[in-house]
């Protein structure tokens, strides 16, 4: 393959930290116009090498080459100066400020006189997000958007500057598929304008879907670097695992359908909140994995808050085991047996200053103490189960949550909620951001919690999860419940339609927000 | 995973249920933005009809006046708070400023004015220095700073025992006394900060790096804001203010007084956050703490007006107003976040 020269290259690369080698002797070159995924399991140190590839952190060793020249960046400003930009793992925008702020920091337009044209950067931030298919009032604050929607506001910001490399650390982990489309749509004209494009993803349908190359890092090694169409996805997740073809095999779903009759062990009755909740109505028997279907925004997440009584409801009631529930509290929830594993991890569960370990028995201490005393040894062994099942990387339980990688942080806090052994489990997502030999094991921990008569709810943005993870499947749209699927009635295809489906839904609750002549639909196709 | 192919729809759901919620966040927004300012009014309306002396010409003046000093070291400590950090220095930088502006007023009106700034202005730069690449806590440097300023005042000032006057003829005393259409020199002064920070806080992209620096740090990093530069621009900044504040309160007193002022630091930030700045960082307004310091002021001059009360209570009402602004602050962002 006669290529064009590389645009940027490391070689030998090492970095360490405290107890860890996060990288070792690493080498990695993307050209212009290629879009090259970088795989690895959770810990194998992907977002370390983008890191160091921005000048977030300093390499140990090793030799950094961008448009030919040895270059070293001592701050992610001077990488994005040079056009290498960046979308890193974690949400990196600014909550409180506001959209347009967001987008334009440190780029604002200006006027003759040097101030910042707010006009002016409210017109443009509307018409490129509006590109992305993201129609909202850009002055007000970025937290008010959904993840996802903050996700393209990174996507846009990072686009949208003159760039030569693009990078992307996971940036379809909050996304809806009509999302990931955008994002897709983006990535190829990239591609077409030569530029360079780094792709971080767990979700291997999505790597084939948009990348020529592959490298896969293993440990913080280099194993392979080859042209993905070459590489079959069993052979690609071997290489990620470093187990032999035969050993990686199909994941096999065996939920055993059973007949799920008898008292519920929980039954939620019409949930209505204002403008996100329609009356929603649904029973999830002892042993039985209910599957929460419908896109962004059409209630999943906010029904799975009203039952934990994170979110308070203007009607409804929720009874656990035939015993009611007093809404709109989380403790009185807690102490029903309901527990929730919120979409938005950063800001609603981890403690990153705290170690592995306690952030696992955080919320079971009731249930690992007696007389108000700890029983460290239950604890360490709760602890160590589940950092070997979920394949926790760490260098020791004592490490801090913080110093994880991304999917290890997952990782820990879907210990928590499985370690207090609630009666109702509620999973907001519980795989995002999560390898794929974990994401297995991950599925295969719900069903033998749900053997044990656990009722578990499933809310997945993956809708391949969805199918083949739930007994029953219940389709929310706008606030509402328009389908339920049970029995052979549970695949893609008839969720989709369900989805599809056009509702009657009144437009009594049209927003007030300002949208652009152009439709969505158009926007979503062209992008740009 | 699959990817659906699904026609969007005209607004994206997630829009949708934004809108239910915009009411009720801007609400909240306005109150945080504004109470303060509501306050002020009523009470200065109740305090002109109760009392016949408060809404006097010469009282307004003098309110607006004394205001004027602690309004310009508000100015600086908001840029702090909104970075997120703390300037616990200003009470004691402001009295050095005083003291090194009568001692140098000796020497003329430009090293009167130039050797406050400087000695003070360096005192904020390393407090920023410090704060940004040691990563120090900004509550312990500037503790430390606000004791060394004071030693260093208390060295030049023989422990106190001297005070030095501002010659009575100089140029530099008609900074502090001299007025400008009926109203103090300070006061226009006060007046020409405000809408220079207003402006440099909302219309430069420095305004903008320092509130995207108080809202999250590290993203403010990785989004390539010059995070360290920011710090270390508004501690320097919060220091030149504070000794520009205590060289005018020394020309219009015609002396470097050394006991006005330790404590300062407390008002300012009372003031800074009472005016609806969020003492956590990321959010603020530098008109709010204007609005601040004249509310302390006016329940200051209240408590004086009614004469049988011990000035001691104008510090338990001023301390149970700003508690009653926290609670109120929590209260809505809480709500923010829950509607
Ligand atoms: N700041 C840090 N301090 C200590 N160790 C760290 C730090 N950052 C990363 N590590 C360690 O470096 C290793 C690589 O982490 P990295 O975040 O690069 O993984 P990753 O491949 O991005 O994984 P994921 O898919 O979960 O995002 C991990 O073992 C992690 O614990
Ligand atoms: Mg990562």
């Amino acid at each position: 393959m006669s290529a064009p020269a590389e645009v940027l290259a490391v070689r030998g690369l090492t970095k360490r930290f405290p107890g860890v080698l996060a990288l070792d002797d690493v080498t990695f070159t993307v050209r212009p116009g290629e879009v090259h995924a970088l795989v690895g399991e959770n810990g194998a140190g992907k977002s370390t090498l983008i890191k160091v590839l921005t000048g977030v952190y300093q390499p140990d060793q090793g030799e950094l080459r961008y448009r030919g020249e040895p270059a070293v960046f001592g701050t992610p400003l001077r990488a994005q100066q040079a056009g290498i930009s960046t979308i890193y793992q974690e949400v990196n925008l600014v909550p409180l400020m506001s959209v347009a702020r967001n987008l334009y920091l440190g780029r604002e337009p200006r006027t003759r006189l040097g101030l910042i044209d707010f006009g002016r950067m409210h017109r443009e931030a509307e018409r490129v997000l509006g590109d992305y298919g993201v129609r909202v009032d850009v002055r007000q604050p970025l937290r008010h958007l959904g993840v996802g929607a903050q996700q393209m506001v990174a996507l846009a910001r990072a686009v949208s500057v003159n760039a030569r490399v693009v990078i992307m650390d996971e940036p379809t982990s909050s996304l809806e598929p009509r999302e990931v489309e955008t994002l897709f749509g983006v990535i190829r004209r990239l591609r077409e304008q030569d530029i360079a494009v780094v792709y971080v993803s767990h979700r291997m349908e999505e790597l084939y879907a948009v990348c020529d190359t592959v490298t896969v890092l293993r440990d913080g090694r280099h194993v392979h670097t080859g042209p993905l169409a070459e590489t079959d996805r069993l052979t690609l997740v071997s290489l990620m695992l470093g187990r032999p073809l035969g050993e990686v095999g199909r994941q096999t779903t065996a939920t055993p359908a059973g007949d799920h009759d008898g008292e519920p062990v929980l039954h939620a009755e019409g949930l209505t909140r204002p403008h996100q909740l329609r009356d929603v109505s649904l029973r999830i028997h002892p042993g039985e994995v209910l599957g929460l279907g419908g896109l962004l925004g059409s209630g999943r997440s906010e029904t799975a808050k009203a039952i934990a009584g994170a979110l308070p409801v203007t009607g409804g009631s929720v009874t656990v085991a035939g015993i009611s529930v007093r809404t709109g509290s989380t403790p009185a929830a807690i102490r029903a047996g309901i527990s929730l594993l919120p979409e938005d991890r950063k800001a609603e569960g981890i403690v990153p200053g705290l170690s592995v370990r306690e952030n696992i028995a955080l919320a079971a201490l009731p249930r690992l103490s007696r007389f108000g005393l700890v029983h460290e040894a239950r604890v360490d062994a709760v602890v160590e189960t589940f950092m070997k099942r979920l394949r926790i990387k760490a260098s020791s339980p004592h490490q801090k949550v913080g110093e994880l990688s991304g999917g290890n942080q997952q990782k820990v806090l879907l210990a928590r909620w499985l370690a207090m052994h609630p009666k109702v489990l509620l999973l907001d997502d519980p795989t995002r951001g999560i390898d794929v030999g974990a994401k297995a094991e991950v599925q295969k921990l719900i069903d033998e919690l749900a053997e044990q008569g656990l009722g578990v709810l499933l809310i997945s943005s993956d809708v391949e999860e969805l199918i083949s993870g739930s007994d029953r499947v219940v389709v929310l749209k706008d606030g509402a419940v328009v389908a339920e699927l049970s029995g052979d009635d549970v695949t893609e295809d008839r969720l989709m339609r369900a989805i599809a489906a056009p509702t009657t839904a009144p437009d009594d609750t049209s927003p007030t927000i300002p949208t652009s002549p152009t439709s969505a639909e158009e926007a979503a196709v062209h992008g740009h | 995973m699959t990817v659906l192919k699904v026609r969007p729809p005209a607004v994206t759901p997630a829009a949708r249920t934004e809108a239910g919620t915009n009411r009720g966040e801007r609400l909240s927004a306005l109150a945080q933005q504004h109470g303060a300012l509501v306050a002020l009014v009523l009470l200065a309306a109740v305090a002109s009809l109760s009392f016949d002396s408060f809404a006097t010409g010469d009282n307004i003046e003098n309110m607006a006046l004394s205001s004027a000093f602690l309004a310009i070291v508000a100015l600086g400590m908001t840029f702090v708070i909104i970075t997120g950090g703390i300037d616990l220095s200003v009470g004691s930088v402001f009295v050095l400023g005083g003291v090194l502006a009568a001692w140098g007023s000796r020497h003329g009106t430009l090293v009167a004015l130039l050797l406050p700034l400087a000695g003070c202005g360096l005192i904020g730069l390393v407090n920023g220095v410090l704060i940004a690449r040691t990563r120090m806590a900004p509550f312990i440097v500037t503790l430390a700073s606000m004791l060394a300023a004071r030693g260093v005042m208390l060295n030049i000032t023989d422990e106190g025992a001297t005070t030095y006057l501002v010659d009575k003829n100089s140029l530099f005393i008609r900074l502090g006394q001299d007025e400008l259409l009926g109203i103090g020199i300070p006061v226009w002064i006060t007046v020409v900060l405000f809408v220079a920070g207003a402006v440099v806080l909302r219309r430069t992209r420095f305004g903008q790096h320092v509130y995207a620096v108080g809202g999250n740090e590290d993203a403010a990093a990785l989004m390539g804001a010059p995070v360290a530069r920011t710090k270390i621009i508004v501690y320097t900044l919060s220091g030149l203010l504070a000794g520009l504040a205590g060289a005018l309160n020394a020309a219009w007193l015609a002396s470097g007084v050394t006991i006005l002022g330790f404590g300062m630091e407390l008002d300012a930030i009372a003031a800074v956050v009472i005016g609806g700045t969020l003492l956590t960082g990321g959010l603020g307004f530098i008109s709010g703490s204007l609005v601040g310091v004249l509310l302390l002021k006016v329940i200051q001059n209240i408590i004086n007006q009614v004469g049988s009360l011990d000035s001691a209570y104008q510090q338990v009402v001023s301390g149970g107003f700003l508690v009653l602004v926290v609670i109120a602050q929590t209260w809505l962002g809480r709500r923010q976040q829950v509607i």
